[in-house]
């Protein structure tokens, strides 16, 4: 096994690219890098970002990544960011056929960052863009002090999955810049300038204490038609931050949509990657020598390990199943209604659709929209699909259900809203007192509490008011309340309505 | 690039002291650490701290899998992953953090507010290390401060005004030379032994050994902590008392009786002859449930205490760590000799929640 350098891997990119691109992939430019493990651990530790902010939790990722590559447990062999030009991380120590493959991989992946609706909206100069948040975090650092920077962030990180993804489609209001003064906006009524002699008659003081009445009256924002998902950006408009608090607020909302759609799309993402570089490697690249390695690597790549849903497989098998069902015509009204087994196996109108039918669904599909389309019985059964679920007498994992309808449920449920709760501002006005107040829409799963009450604590050291969070525990309507000291729970009387 | 990362992992690393600071009786008193260590650390085991949010319950909820087996057969056990990671939630890691022993040290000193420890004046030892700190204005070529050089002939030139803008040439004359020199400093080196001595009778049993463990675990901890070279020793008595390695020390067990005094003998002895405490700062602890055989052995016990090792031990502690069988009398006996004395320290482990206030009694006297 030796070092591939990167001058003999640039005609392999070339050929390999040409490949790519004679197939009908379209990405923009891809910049390679070759790291050693350290380096694309760290990288990696960033998020792909290696100028992010300076943050502890990107330290223990490194820590715990340096720790298991260094167990052998678990290697990053290429790393792909979103951007134009797209940056790619490959490995070192990688043997020549496994940059070859992830490589093609590499491509595969910016084709589906370019393509793919659901990315319409990121940044396409995030690599810089993270830069300067880095920056300005930095010089808050100098301003404000480490701790108290970092421990605005952490509070941030707190609720960061409380985004609304539909926003994607129409475009995040980018973070606002710095503004002049660090002063919140005051609660005073405005005067006008006057000599002491001439005050109370050009503002007269019946008059201010009207206005300062009025304006202490309306004392939340008002919710212009029900709740809001974006929590987020709720609260950089509404809370009573100062403003460097409130730009770093605007920061990590503008990542956290700006990472959204990788976790939306982890499955065909990884999926539509493995496909192309089988297939780039196996009609172009491939010499017989390198045949088994790669054979190897890309079975390791596709493994399915017990009681886990490896997505790169899942991914691949699908547009594969979706492929043949297109070429073959297993598809629309009169296929769906023939339910002769024999007929529906030996089913083939040759119609041949199947690439370029998986090309139309790379660019306009997520991962739930995916599975729940194209996610059939005879794909559940051939895949050996399962669900599983604790059983409580032993305290281990068992398979529950291998019916179709079941899985499917399960599986779709995971990857509603990527997996977080659904849960939204629903009052800044809560009892007319300016306190917040937070609705969980329950769909079967209760909150972890331990967790809840923290991320509570979170949110009213942003809103500085008391905060609320209307969820449901044990069937139940539960109203749980922090002020800033003591944390409350009350019972609500209305039904709940999963 | 490297130094970034740097930073966040030393920020980690402060946090990870945090926790270890905050969880220090949890980890003394249930003895996680004990067996975690290195030669220069130890490894803690943390849950990978999280950062809260909204979250699913999903213990209970599964998730979908791939492969074999009929409803009823185990997946993965005890695996949270599952079809988890299909959606966002990544499943929890325990994370194994190095800690140095000094370090460790120093977090338990903070917290236990232990004084730092003044060695007993005696004929010090002192050792001599040279570090090259120095500078001088002659010495060998080898040794040329180049940076300082260079430095001292641009400062020239620019008073003498030979310095040109446009051609600047330095060129060092004799007098610019300076040198790095070695500076001697005196280390007072002071040597330690910690003799330990365990009761292995019949009725201390493994729960009460584990209390001891610890206890040692933590007390090695802070003297090492304290002086540059600790030596340990350890003793194991019934009715009779021999030395073993330590190994032997925490397996051991012996049924029989119980005769203080053929342990208190050895370590006279072995002080006597191997720990001159003019040279030593001696620690013995002593951890037993507190049954002693009669017939006049607790007094014999205490004449050896007040004339051979007293004398010439730093601390001697007497640990006593309740088990159902011992009667608990001797700490009683002690206590009405030696209350007065500076150098004895008894404390009653009743279970593990007390070793942080046992070791807390043993430390803080500062001896």
């Amino acid at each position: 096994m030796s070092m591939v350098s990167m001058e003999e891997l640039a005609p392999i990119i070339r050929e390999i690219e040409g490949h790519a691109r004679n197939f009908g992939l379209d990405f923009f430019p891809v910049s390679f890098e070759m790291l050693d493990d350290e380096q694309i651990n760290m990288v990696a530790s960033y998020g792909g970002f290696p100028t992010r902010y300076p943050h502890w939790r990107f330290g223990m990722q490194y820590e715990y990544m340096q720790k298991s590559y260094g167990y052998g447990l678990h290697k990053i062999y290429e790393m792909v960011i979103n951007n134009n030009p797209c940056y790619a991380y490959l490995l070192n120590s990688n043997q020549l056929v496994d940059q070859k493959l992830v490589i093609a991989h590499v491509f595969a992946h910016c084709d589906f960052f370019k393509n793919n609706a659901y990315f319409r909206g990121t940044n396409r100069r995030m690599m810089d863009e993270l830069a300067n948040h880095g920056n300005r975090i930095h010089d808050y650092m100098a301003r404000y002090g480490q701790n108290e920077v970092e421990d605005f962030i952490d509070t941030c990180s707190s609720i960061e999955n409380l985004i609304d993804t539909r926003l994607l489609f129409e475009g995040i209001a980018r973070s606002r810049g710095q503004a002049q003064s660090d002063e919140p906006p005051s609660r005073d009524v405005p005067r006008l300038r006057s000599k002491s002699y001439m005050e109370s008659f050009i503002n007269p003081p019946e008059y201010i204490a009207a206005r300062q009445r009025e304006m202490d009256d309306a004392k939340g924002p008002a919710l212009a038609g029900g709740e809001v998902k974006d929590v987020l950006g709720f609260l950089i408009e509404h809370a009573p931050l100062p403003n460097w608090k409130r730009d770093i607020l605007a920061m990590l909302r503008e990542e956290a949509y700006y990472f959204a759609p990788q976790a939306q799309t982890k499955i065909m993402n990884e999926g539509w990657a493995s496909y192309w570089h089988e297939k780039i490697m196996t009609r172009c690249v491939l010499n017989a020598s390198e045949l088994i390695d790669f054979a190897d690597h890309h079975s390791s790549t596709l493994a399915v390990h017990p009681g886990q849903l490896n997505p790169y497989k899942l991914g691949y098998e699908l547009f594969h199943d979706i492929e043949r069902r297109w070429d073959t015509g297993r598809f629309g009204k009169e296929y769906e209604e023939c339910d002769d087994i024999a007929t529906r196996a030996s089913w083939d109108r040759r119609t041949g659709q199947g690439l370029e039918k998986i090309f139309q669904v790379r660019a306009i599909y997520n991962d739930m929209t995916f599975v729940d389309e194209f996610l059939t019985e005879e794909f559940c059964r051939e895949q050996k699909l399962f669900t599983y679920s604790l059983n409580e007498r032993n305290n281990r994992y068992e398979v529950a259900d291998r019916g179709f309808a079941a899985v499917k449920e399960k599986l779709l449920f995971s990857l509603t809203n990527m997996g977080h709760p659904h849960i939204a501002v629903a009052d800044a006005n809560y009892d007319n007192r300016g306190e917040l107040l937070l609705k969980h829409s329950f769909d079967g799963l209760e909150l972890r509490r331990d967790f809840a009450t923290a991320t509570l604590e979170a949110l009213q050291r942003i809103w500085s008011r008391p905060v609320h969070l209307e969820t449901v525990a044990q069937q139940a309507p539960l109203l749980l309340s922090y002020d800033g000291t003591r944390h409350t729970e009350r019972a609500l009387t209305a039904e709940v309505t999963a | 690039m490297v130094q970034r990362i740097d930073r966040d992992l030393s920020r980690f690393r402060q946090v990870v002291r945090g926790i270890v600071k905050k969880e220090l009786r949890k980890y003394m008193s249930t003895g996680e650490l004990v067996g975690r260590q290195g030669k220069d650390f130890v490894s803690i085991p943390i849950r990978q701290i999280e950062i809260p949010t909204f979250r699913h319950e999903t213990r209970k909820f599964g998730g979908v899998g791939q492969g074999e087996g009929e409803p009823g057969s185990p997946v993965a056990p005890g695996d949270e992953a599952g079809a988890g990671q299909a959606g966002s939630a990544a499943g929890e890691h325990l994370l194994e953090v190095d800690v140095a022993l000094e370090e460790l040290a120093r977090i338990l000193g903070d917290e236990l507010e232990l004084p730092n420890i003044r060695p007993r004046a005696k004929d010090v030892v002192e050792a001599e290390h040279g570090r090259f700190s120095g500078i001088h204005r002659n010495g060998p070529e080898s040794l040329r401060h180049f940076k300082r050089t260079y430095r001292e002939a641009l400062r020239r030139q620019v008073a003498s005004g030979a310095y040109n803008f446009d051609n600047p040439v330095i060129i060092p004359i004799k007098e610019d030379r300076r040198y790095r020199s070695r500076r001697t400093i005196h280390a007072p080196e002071t040597n330690a032994v910690i003799v330990y001595v365990m009761d292995v009778s019949g009725s201390m049993g493994d729960e009460q050994k584990d209390v001891v463990r610890s206890e040692s675990f933590w007390i090695n901890t802070w003297l090492r902590h304290q002086y540059k070279g600790v030596v340990t020793r350890f003793i194991v008595h019934d009715a009779e008392a021999r030395e073993v390695d330590e190994h032997t020390f925490f397996h051991t067990r012996e049924s029989g009786g119980t005769r203080i005094s053929s342990a208190y003998q050895l370590v006279a002895r072995m002080i006597d002859e191997e720990f001159p405490a003019s040279e030593w700062n001696i620690y013995v602890f002593h951890f037993s449930d507190g049954d002693n055989w009669g017939g006049g052995d607790t007094q014999t016990c205490v004449g050896l205490l007040r004339d051979k090792i007293l004398p010439a031990t730093n601390l001697f502690g007497y640990g006593q760590v309740a088990s159902p069988y011992g009667s608990g009398a001797f700490i009683n006996d002690l206590a009405g000799q030696f209350s007065g004395a500076e150098n004895v320290v008894l404390a009653e482990i009743a279970n593990r929640e007390e070793i942080y206030s046992s070791i807390k009694l043993f430390l803080g006297k500062g001896r």
